[in-house]
């Protein structure tokens, strides 16, 4: 077991799948000799030449169809776009294309297709900066979309996603490429469904994903350290297809439910989570279910306005206080 | 060529015509719905193009007006129209219909409705062919239409840049939907505009067969002997409408009236008598012979296909048995 860098992680998937399989490429925006935007292809174009790590043109639908196009035919791409801001540019080739040509070929043509996506609101970047596009993507019917709130699932989402013979979408966090924590030295995979339990306990499930995961394990050390609220976080990882199952159990467990997005409501993951607690586990609730997420606004610059746009621990705290009465 | 090929030639481009006139019959009579785009008068392109390429090896794709590149390629006629009819036994399992035929198992990789969509996706295919290090090419058939979207300039960019193995054959039938070339585009020549990008390019008389053959060949021959781009323009003409539901308001018809002197059906089978390889009694006999087969085999496989199963509709959205490593 190694502690490494969440970017550390993803460039470990890389390299592994690359030297494994000679049909497994990257390509986006400054992955090649400059070495990635967040460093998560650094040393790759050195060590498997400008065919397997290809610098792209500004041209985002157009290096996504490529990949599209290569994954058809049995290549296995892995896109990277600089931010998934610039993602919206791609859409065309990816849900025309990737998301459906599985479908529409009655099953005959697979699309072995990965995008990597640095997504979230980090430090000051604007509003054509900061999107949070996953209820977008969540939308798209053939598409997996997945996204990693540790080193360890940065490694083995990707690891997965290269190996699956599904499109897949990976949508990273701006703000965690340096969060350190342990990825085991063996290889290993980490499933692209199902709910990873991030901490048990009996009053509260916070479901959350990517950098909210961090909030919420925040947020429940604190509920049990000044209140005696014993919150469960559930980490939901796979925002499509979505484990119903899992946020059921732990429904069942708690009976009472939060889901934290770093995302802006109205429609997304928090309305997304509570329509499956209605329809899998309604009776089992002590309480309604209540979303915790960004506000309705384009992300401001300024950082007091931006703090106040996105959510945060404190904001998991107060709901989950009142919730239990405590 | 041989009076054999000449012959099989003109009885492709006869059964293409055929086929499609079926397939606008069986619309009217609902048997084919959604969208339906036919391709009389645009016949030499991809029947010429593709008897000089390797049609089941050669990656093939195109728009939505893409029945006989799917023929040509290899496909079995009556899966094609059991797609058409939305049948279980069609090509793509009635899951795409005549703007998505598919059939991997001769490298037609489709059937796509986004004007300018397949350009990368050609590309695609010529990057994975690139990797693998085989002689295959990919051949990108789209209209003049397409070449205004931004897909165009951004994929012949990277097709040049990184010397992909394309072939990208632009059938100019001087119509994008219905707003005539020059009012849309600046540059009507189209295979000017590749010129910026490095990539060699020419523009023939698609009408006529024995030209495409000509210029296919030598285009052919540079992209899989120099693994380059190559851009060939064919000046063509639809003798029909766009889709099926076209006004014609756009286009005079003393203009389609001089295209249909210009059939490339006629064109070539007038060539062929001339030189004595085929007498009028025998044309007469072929065409009833691909009628006979179309409707006899072809549109009764389609008609007695059983539909797809409903409690089938979310099969496909997932590869089934697809790879899980981390159940391993």
């Amino acid at each position: 077991m190694a502690e490494m860098m969440y970017w550390q992680g993803i460039l470990r998937a890389h390299d592994e799948e690359m030297a494994r399989d000679p049909l497994v490429f990257a390509m986006g925006e400054d992955i090649g000799v400059a070495g990635g935007t967040y460093k998560a292809t650094s040393g790759l174009f050195a060590k498997y030449g400008e065919q397997r790590v290809i610098d792209t043109p500004i041209s985002e639908n157009s290096y996504t169809g490529i990949g599209v196009g290569a994954a058809m035919v049995g290549a296995r791409p892995i896109v990277e776009i600089m931010s998934v801001n610039f993602a919206w540019l791609a859409m065309d080739q990816l849900m025309n294309n990737a998301a459906k040509i599985h479908y529409m070929s009655g099953g005959r043509i697979r699309c072995p297709f990965v995008m990597r996506l640095p997504g979230g609101t980090a430090h000051q970047l604007g509003a054509q900066h900061s999107a949070r596009m996953e209820k977008v993507f969540m939308g798209i019917s053939g598409l997996r979309v997945v996204t990693p709130a540790t080193p360890r699932d940065a490694y083995g989402l990707l690891k997965s996603a290269v190996r699956c013979d599904d499109p897949v979408v990976i949508i990273e966090h701006e703000a965690m490429y340096n969060l350190k924590g342990e990825i085991p030295d063996t290889e290993f995979f980490t499933p692209l469904e199902g709910v990873e339990v991030m901490r048990p306990g009996k009053d509260v499930s916070i479901f959350a994903y990517n950098i909210s995961v961090h909030w919420a394990l925040e947020a429940a050390q604190k509920l049990a350290q000044e209140y005696g609220i014993d919150a469960e976080v559930i980490d939901l990882r796979a925002l499509k297809p979505m484990d119903r199952a899992g946020i059921a159990a732990s429904v069942r467990k708690t009976h009472r439910a939060i889901v934290v997005e770093e995302d802006e409501a109205p429609v997304g993951v928090g309305s997304e989570v509570i329509a499956i607690i209605n329809e899998e586990c309604f009776f089992d609730l002590d309480a309604a279910p209540v979303r915790v997420h960004a506000l309705d606004v384009p992300i401001p610059y300024s950082h007091r306005l931006e703090k106040a746009a996105i959510p945060n621990a404190d904001d998991v705290i107060a709901v989950a206080r009142k919730m239990l009465g405590r | 060529m041989d009076a054999t090929d000449q012959k099989r030639l003109l009885r492709e481009m006869l059964f293409a015509r055929r086929f499609e006139e079926r397939c606008a019959e069986a619309y009217h009579e609902r048997q084919i719905g959604g969208f339906l785009h036919l391709y009389p008068g645009e016949e030499a392109c991809a029947i010429g193009v593709l008897e000089k390429a390797r049609p089941g090896s050669d990656y093939v794709v195109t728009g939505y007006r893409d029945h006989i590149h799917a023929l040509k390629s290899g496909m079995n006629p009556k899966a094609l129209m059991a797609e058409l009819f939305g049948k279980e036994t069609g090509c793509s399992k009635g899951r795409g219909g005549s703007m998505h035929l598919f059939d991997p198992d001769v490298h037609f990789m489709g059937g796509y409705a986004l004007v300018g969509g397949p350009f990368p996706l050609a590309a695609g295919f010529a990057k994975a062919i690139q990797l693998r290090g085989s002689d295959e090419i990919s051949i990108c058939f789209l209209g003049d239409g397409a070449n205004n979207q931004g897909t165009f300039h951004e994929t012949m960019n990277m097709a040049s840049l990184w010397n992909l193995p394309v072939l990208f054959i632009c059938e100019n039938n001087l119509y994008g939907i219905g707003t005539a070339i020059e009012r849309s585009t600046v540059e009507i020549n189209q295979y000017k505009r590749v010129a910026p990008y490095g990539i060699e390019a020419a523009q023939c008389d698609g009408q006529d067969i024995d030209v495409v053959m000509a210029h296919a060949e030598k285009a052919v021959q540079h992209v899989r002997g120099k693994r380059k781009p190559y851009f060939l323009e064919l000046m063509t003409y639809r003798l029909r409408g766009h889709s099926m539901s076209d006004s014609g308001a756009y286009r005079s018809k003393e203009e389609v009236e001089e295209w249909a002197q210009r059939d490339p059906i006629g064109i070539y089978k007038r060539r062929l008598i001339e030189a004595g390889v085929l007498s009028e009694d025998e044309f007469h006999a072929t065409d009833e012979a691909i009628q006979d087969e179309i409707e006899n085999e072809i549109v009764r496989f389609a008609t007695e296909s059983p539909e797809p199963r409903v409690e089938d509709v979310a099969r496909y959205v997932y590869v089934e048995g697809g790879k899980q490593p981390w159940l391993k």
